[in-house]
């Protein structure tokens, strides 16, 4: 074996591949929905209706909508809208989940109740929250981040209480107990810092759940208006079309699916790294 | 056994009371009235005033949050704005389209993942658990509804095998059927991946175990230690999947009913919102959240016949 095989086979730790493979279609997807800031190939809301429903590479690289929009730039610029939804519910999420499982597992006092308010929360599926929502504050980027937020934030509450509990049991935190510190100062010292590589992980695939979510909101047309160009929307709209213009449903549920698929490698790869229980168990 | 029964439906009773004050609360803060939105703008105040009273709209919030939960308990929902009609007939004919649709799914997708995954785990690393990964990867990360289009295109427009869409009710049973098998396999799919990958894992562990090797070890074939020793004994972990993936086989017959135009609850509490029928939108969620209570409920109770050690335990 040559010494490079041998220094790769050393560094080719578990999850490598799913590490490498989610983390460049991520860094693609990231590095699409940025540089759609700055340049698109045409304007994303631009109509050009004597060009519509044309095919890829007839008219631009993945062809026009029934409006005339070319569908790349739709694409690269619905990048960015889903991403941005899904980091804010997410980030909704990640935040009053890590609370409320971190309290959950300090004392006893909450736990019972915030864990049954969870199994509430978790009940309600993001598209049901969003009807209501919808109801309450109108369809729009608010009624999606809030109600695929509300949804994880018992997903992050079970993750953190579980992996918070076990750091509780340790005899470090024993001592730093004996040593006279507080509930809240061992959390912020100690607890956190150690749930942290599992919270990472976690945040990374409920990204990929999010963009899901928010895909499925805006083609219900319970997510960012037009004439913001989305994933979801630009599905809805290529319904009336499917045997004239196929290319209008391939390309958005390509770019979902390459988008959620990156993010779940991510997530595994970096859970094959950073979690404990799988790095033990592979 | 009993006292395990109980603190669940102890469980199950606070979970509902919770969801049941969140979707009230809800209700309650948005903005308008139902009164005036069913009479115009050109009513007048006595109108407005008698048709509130008649609706109940003018007794306090927790009278008509109990009223309303009796209501749930008797059947009796109110009357929907836009439809005229007892929403709880409404529930009940849009559910004879949702569950059986659900229903179909879930079939489909323990068909598709229990023989995969068993196959996968009876040879790690084989050709079956590359394909078994792949189907698991690609099936979680691809929406439902996107499948249903795809679906539609080829298999209803391009080969004419399936109805593209619509319902033509239960008096025709064998339409019906095929109405609703091209929606339950597009909800099936990314369910299915996921069962996949929990019925590998879970299987290729039971392999391990020592009760396995010894029923090797006595003679039994690879596939009777499997499917007789391993499969059974894999199956808590494939069901509590089963049970958290509720929520999102709901929310995703939503989201295929718009695709496929089913009349069910999805499509229900989607139009409803449209025409802001809000009596409808709250029995819709509740109904809706109940079942994922009740399936939850199910599933807990479900590990007790399937695993003899936890009810033991329990």
């Amino acid at each position: 074996m040559t010494a490079l095989a041998l220094r790769l086979r050393r560094g080719w730790r578990p999850g490598s591949a799913a590490l490498l493979v989610g983390g460049v279609l991520t860094a693609c997807l990231v590095g699409i929905a940025l540089t759609s800031l700055v340049w698109t190939p045409e304007d994303p809301t631009r109509m050009r209706i004597l060009q519509k429903l044309r095919g890829p590479l007839v008219s631009g690289w993945l062809g026009t909508d029934h409006l005339g929009r070319d569908v790349a730039s739709m694409l690269m610029r619905g990048a960015f809208n889903s991403l941005t939804t899904a980091f804010a519910a997410v980030g909704l999420g990640a935040v009053l989940g890590t609370l409320a499982g971190v309290a959950a597992a300090a004392g006893p006092t909450f736990d019972a109740m915030l864990m049954r308010i969870c199994d509430a929360l978790f009940a309600l599926p993001p598209i049901l929250s969003a009807i209501m929502l919808g109801a309450l504050l109108g369809p729009g980027a608010l009624t999606a981040i809030v109600a695929i937020g509300v949804f994880m934030i018992p997903v992050f509450a079970r993750v953190t209480r579980g992996a918070a509990m076990q750091i509780w049991a340790r005899e470090y935190i024993m001592a730093a107990r004996m040593a006279g510190k507080g509930t809240a100062r061992i959390t912020l010292e100690h607890v956190l810092p150690n749930i942290a590589g599992q919270v990472i992980v976690q945040v990374t695939i409920q990204l990929a759940m999010a963009i899901l979510t928010e895909a499925g909101l805006s083609f219900l047309g319970l997510g960012l208006p037009p004439p913001a160009p989305t994933w979801g929307r630009m599905l809805a709209e290529s319904q009336t079309y499917l045997t004239q213009a196929p290319h209008l449903a391939l390309a958005p549920g390509l770019a979902i699916a390459a988008a959620v698929l990156g993010l779940n490698l991510l997530g595994d790869g970096l859970a094959a790294r950073l979690d404990p229980r799988r790095r033990q168990a592979s | 056994m009993l006292r395990h029964l109980a603190r669940r439906a102890a469980g199950f009773a606070v979970t509902f009371l919770l969801i049941s004050v969140l979707v009230f609360c809800m209700m309650e803060i948005v903005p308008g009235d139902p009164a005036s939105a069913m009479l115009g703008t050109s009513a007048t105040s006595e109108t407005l005033a008698a048709l509130r009273a008649q609706m109940g709209l003018d007794a306090p919030a927790l009278v008509r949050y109990l009223r309303w939960l009796g209501g749930l308990a008797s059947g009796n929902l109110g009357v929907s704005y836009t439809y005229g009609v007892p929403v709880g007939g409404l529930i009940l004919e849009r559910l004879a389209v949702t569950l059986p649709l659900t229903g179909l799914a879930v079939l489909l997708a323990v068909g598709i993942a229990l023989p995969l995954g068993v196959t996968a785990a009876s040879r790690p690393g084989g050709v079956a658990d590359g394909v078994a990964t792949l189907y698991a990867q690609a099936g979680i990360a691809v929406p439902n509804f996107w499948i249903g289009l795809l679906l539609i295109m080829v298999v209803a427009l391009g080969l004419g095998w399936l109805p593209a869409g619509g319902f033509p009710g239960w008096g025709e049973p064998v339409a019906a059927f095929r109405a609703l098998l091209l929606p339950a396999l597009a909800l099936a799919i990314p369910q299915s991946a996921v069962l996949t990958r929990v019925t590998r894992a879970s299987v290729v562990e039971v392999m391990n175990e020592d009760f396995v090797r010894t029923a090797r070890a006595k003679g039994a074939s690879v596939s009777r230690a499997l499917w007789r020793h391993a499969v059974p004994n894999a199956l808590v972990p494939v069901i509590t999947m089963l049970g958290l993936q509720i929520s999102f086989l709901i929310g995703g017959a939503v989201l295929v009913e718009n695709v496929f135009t089913l009349p069910g609850m999805g499509r229900l509490a989607w139009q409803a919102l449209a025409q802001r029928d809000l009596i409808v939108i709250q029995n819709v969620v509740m109904v809706f959240a109940t079942i994922v209570i009740v399936v939850n409920l199910g599933v807990d109770l479900l590990y007790t016949v399937v695993d003899p050690r936890l009810r033991r335990r329990a």
